[in-house]
């Protein structure tokens, strides 16, 4: 048995703070530690929602691991053009102007 | 207050806490290790909730692998070690972000506590044997699909970090 209240409360301050980290940083890097939060605020909404009905094809529980999995994909490319990037500018500062500008 | 609750609350307190100090600590290095601490944290609510194999996924997949590229990465773009400003947006823009990411806690927050209420309800974590014939039953297409994705995401990177980079300097100095 347990509140519900609680891992809804994580949730919204996993998200919350995930979404702080990417408006508030300038580093291409820390901006994708926010994502990462982010992602892990909803697998954490899949997991308990799973976890509180019943559900014969535990998608809840399969969800996550699908989300944990595309995570890994994304971030493996995303930092290989952040390192792109660094290699054709210098660095990797997102409050930068680039050449167009 | 049962016992899950007071595990969760254990778990879930120091899994906030570490994310907020790996979104605000002013040590770039020290971002990716609380990442490290806040997601690890995330592993004992998904135990406390009764999810043993997506805990262990979540250990291995992202403290065991994403964090230690996000180093590779901070590493590789030279980021200073100690106490650094070069990465803070300005109070204005900061001040801004903690609003909208405060608003979206509470907002999300309150949505799913008034879609599910404040009755405690059991937990139905099923067994990991259940998971699996899930996995490789209903959801199997899917998830060669997602062998695939990996398999794509695996090329692309390998691809951009070979790719010929003509940097400004360079193009200066062909044009001159």
């Amino acid at each position: 048995m347990i509140h519900p209240l609680l891992p809804f409360t994580l949730v919204g301050l996993l998200f919350g703070i995930g979404l702080y980290g990417v408006l508030a940083r300038r580093n291409a890097v820390l901006l994708l530690i926010g994502v990462e939060l982010m992602l892990a605020a909803s697998g954490l909404l899949f997991v308990t929602v799973g976890s509180l009905t019943t559900d014969a094809m535990r998608s809840g529980q399969v969800l996550t691991i699908f989300v944990i999995t595309i995570a890994a994909a994304e971030i493996a490319v995303a930092l290989a053009v952040v390192l792109a990037v660094f290699r054709a500018r210098g660095t990797i500062d997102l409050a930068q102007a680039g050449e167009d500008d | 207050m049962t016992t899950y609750d007071v595990l969760f609350t254990i778990a879930g307190v120091i899994s906030a806490g570490s994310g907020i100090l790996a979104v605000g600590t002013k040590h770039l290095v020290h971002a990716a290790l609380w990442l490290v601490v806040s997601l690890t944290a995330l592993c004992g609510c998904y135990l406390v909730l009764g999810a043993e194999l997506v805990a262990l996924v979540q250990l291995l997949v992202y403290v065991g692998a994403v964090v230690v590229l996000v180093l590779f990465a901070l590493m590789l773009t030279r980021a200073p070690i100690g106490r650094s400003h070069d990465h803070d947006t300005s109070l204005l823009q900061r001040a801004a972000a903690l609003v909208v990411g405060a608003a979206t806690a509470a907002l999300l927050a309150a949505v799913l506590v008034a879609a599910f209420g404040t009755q405690t309800v059991a937990i139905h974590g099923g067994t990991s044997q259940q998971l699996a014939t899930q996995l490789f039953g209903t959801w199997v297409w899917p998830f060669e699909l997602l062998s695939a994705l990996l398999l794509v995401a695996l090329v692309a990177a390998l691809a951009l970090s070979r790719l010929r980079i003509r940097t400004r300097a360079d193009v200066e100095a062909g044009q001159s």
